[in-house]
């Protein structure tokens, strides 16, 4: 890419970032209007709280689709090491949280690893082996836990609290999730294996011919994923004081959504933090707001639709003009 | 090798019936014989049910057999219905895996003088005497009203948080209550209806709309939730926000859910049914309908031990039913017992 081309391309992601940001302020007057109950402080810390584990997968599933790979299996994971970690601590009620936190995670990475070890060395589609996985792992939560709920007067109050407690003023949720951001945006802009994972993405072949390990790159993101699925699934226990077996059913659609509201792009290599920060508070706001709004059900859902649709089609208007500008300026 | 099977065959028919006169007899000289089939094992709900079963036959001085297959299929059941008829059981009470997938063999076991009923999750019209089931919409939607009225001190804002916007048997129980309201205007006059939310049985989703709730009415007292994902998701977040005496929930759910909230007051009390009761009334009405006093017509009244009384109703599939009645009340004098059952 030629530094006048990179330039464009920065200029249209900044551009839709800014379109993005204008949306959000605009929906969020709109809401406003309508209640104006929406800017209490409180109300945005709730839906913040709500929408930080969303944010929490947005990352592990961006660095997914930056290799062009998708993951449909965090759903599952999430009910899968909630629910371990849920009977655990019910069993073993004096564990501390932090252990609980790291058990869940570490389950998490496994299964992202198995994920890894199929499309990197296998080279299993990552669709057919994240909607296989997705399938073992939600059974496996069916089979340890018999079927029966884990409910919150099992578990104890230090777990729970992981998810009610504060830290400088802020919900522990929200705190871990901009730990993870901050983690995320030095791993993506400032390291050689961030900036690789890019490479990968945007062109495999000119990657692998320039020396990069694209294998070991591809099982890497899928092992954070799962990470990630299973510090979320620890957290949406504790945050809802339950474990079921459908858990976060179907969960793995809205992140996918959110990250690209946030301009990442499915076919790979497009994709920042600071976009994905945008898109996960927008899909906040459409699934916390849109309750304040006394909007039918039924439109929610649809009004959640159209807003994906728009953001993708501006996506890709921004993206069309502004190649063809750069082409034509190469052609002059 | 021919001849063989043939003296086998021989053998067997001139054998059979004097077995079965041998068993017959044996029927006859002990007690009569009442079974009941859950769903599946390991079920603690079914477990309970079973459980009242067994009292109520026992309290009529018969033997129950409790039976439940590993797997909660309909293929299961049916082996096991056909030991029962095997058995000659008087009865078989059924909670069915499916509603038409056991008419066969139900049907075989009515012709052999076995009385057939379903319990809890019905069987088709055509299989069974009757049906016994839990309580019946209109006692739910009302009894919810009057929960909320109770709570908030008969005035304030009062909303419902349902499962999803198209669940048949949430918006039957919410026309109930709606209806409640408006049949009893004068003494609902200041309670306010202000919105009927929509959590989908989610956990995300119902936390949202509660909280959603929150924001917009101020002067919220009651939330009614007959969801158990939807009323667990309002305790919790009624406890998380220190709102517990300020706003309270009520509705429908499990205790094993609820324990906590209905523990800390965040739920006063709230409803379900009782499995035990839907167990020892079914065991009523199957000794009623081997002994011929109860044949399944609408009208018909049979007694229940200690739970009373019943008459056979219309159900909403063409057949008839029994219901037992007004929900289940958990309630902070209760729930610890409960609250490990199911």
């Amino acid at each position: 890419m030629n530094p006048g081309l990179k330039k464009r391309f920065g200029n249209a992601e900044r551009l839709r970032e800014l379109g993005l940001l204008l949306f959000i302020l605009v929906l969020g007057a709109v809401i406003q209007v309508r209640n104006p109950a929406f800017l209490r402080v409180s109300n945005l810390m709730s839906l913040f709280t709500n929408t930080s584990i969303l944010a929490i997968l947005a990352v592990g599933m961006m660095m997914v689709l930056l290799t062009r790979g998708i993951d449909l299996s965090i759903g599952a994971t999430i009910a899968f090491t909630g629910m371990v970690t849920a009977m655990t601590v019910a069993r073993f009620p004096q564990m501390p949280p932090a252990l609980a936190i790291a058990q869940g995670t570490a389950i998490g990475t496994v299964i992202g690893m198995i994920i890894g070890v199929l499309v990197a060395k296998f080279d299993v589609l990552p669709i057919i082996a994240t909607l296989g996985m997705m399938n073992i792992v939600r059974g496996m939560t069916f089979v340890v836990s018999g079927g029966r709920w884990v409910s919150s007067h099992q578990m104890p109050n230090s777990f729970k609290a992981i998810a009610t407690g504060r830290t400088f003023g802020l919900n522990n949720l929200i705190v871990i999730a901009i730990a993870v951001y901050i983690v995320a945006f030095y791993f993506m802009n400032h390291t050689r294996t961030g900036r690789r994972i890019y490479a990968v993405g945007s062109n495999p072949s000119a990657a692998e011919v320039s020396g990069i390990p694209r294998r070991r790159l591809i099982f890497l993101v899928y092992t954070i994923m799962g990470g990630l699925a299973g510090l979320a699934g620890v957290l949406w226990v504790a945050r809802f004081a339950s474990a079921q077996g459908d858990t976060a059913m179907g969960y793995e659609l809205q992140v996918i959504a959110a990250c690209i509201l946030g301009g990442v792009s499915i076919l790979g290599g497009v994709g920042k933090i600071s976009g994905l920060i945008l898109g996960t508070i927008l899909f906040g706001i459409l699934a916390n707001a849109l309750p304040l709004v006394d909007v039918s059900p039924f439109w929610q859902l649809g009004i959640q639709g159209v807003t994906v649709l728009v953001a993708v089609m501006a996506n890709a208007m921004v993206l069309r003009n502004t190649e063809r500008s750069a082409l034509r300026r190469r052609a002059i | 090798m021919k001849r063989g099977i043939v003296l086998a065959l021989i053998v067997i028919m001139a054998v059979a019936p004097i077995v079965t006169v041998f068993a017959r007899g044996a029927q006859e000289a002990g007690a009569q014989r009442h079974a009941f089939i859950f769903k599946n094992t390991g079920n603690p709900y079914g477990d309970k049910q079973m459980e009242g079963f067994a009292d109520g036959i026992r309290a009529q001085g018969f033997e129950a057999i409790l039976r439940a297959p590993d797997q909660p299929t309909a293929e299961a059941q049916i082996q096991i219905i056909e030991q029962l008829i095997a058995q000659r059981v008087a009865s078989i009470s059924v909670t069915g895996n499916d509603f038409d997938a056991l008419q066969p063999v139900l049907t075989r076991a009515r012709n052999q003088g076995i009385a057939v009923l379903s319990a809890d999750s019905a069987v088709n019209p055509a299989s069974r005497i009757t049906h016994i089931n839990q309580a019946d919409s209109e006692m739910i939607g009302r009894t919810l009203i009057q929960a909320a009225y109770d709570m908030a001190g008969g005035s304030g804002d009062i909303a419902i948080l349902s499962a999803t916007s198209t669940a048949s048997n949430q918006n039957l129980w919410i026309e109930w209550m709606q209806k409640e309201l408006a049949e009893n205007a004068s003494k609902y006059a200041n309670l306010n209806l202000v919105r009927i939310a929509y959590g989908d049985d989610l956990r995300d989703k119902s936390v949202s709309e509660t909280e959603g709730l929150l924001q917009s009415f101020p002067n919220l007292r009651v939330i009614i939730a007959p969801t158990t994902v939807g009323i667990a998701a309002a305790g919790r977040v009624i406890t998380d926000r220190g709102l517990i005496g300020q706003v309270k929930v009520t509705g429908l759910g499990l205790p094993s859910e609820m324990a906590e909230y209905i523990e800390n007051g965040a739920t006063p009390y709230m409803f379900l049914w009782n499995p035990i009761d839907v167990g020892y009334l079914t065991a009523y009405a199957a000794v009623a309908a081997v002994e011929g006093r109860l044949t399944g017509a609408v009208g018909e009244t049979f007694s229940a031990g200690r739970l009373g009384d019943f008459e056979v109703v219309q159900a909403g599939d063409g057949g008839t039913e029994v219901l037992l009645g007004a929900p289940f009340r958990f309630d902070p004098s209760n729930i610890a017992e409960w609250k490990t059952v199911y």
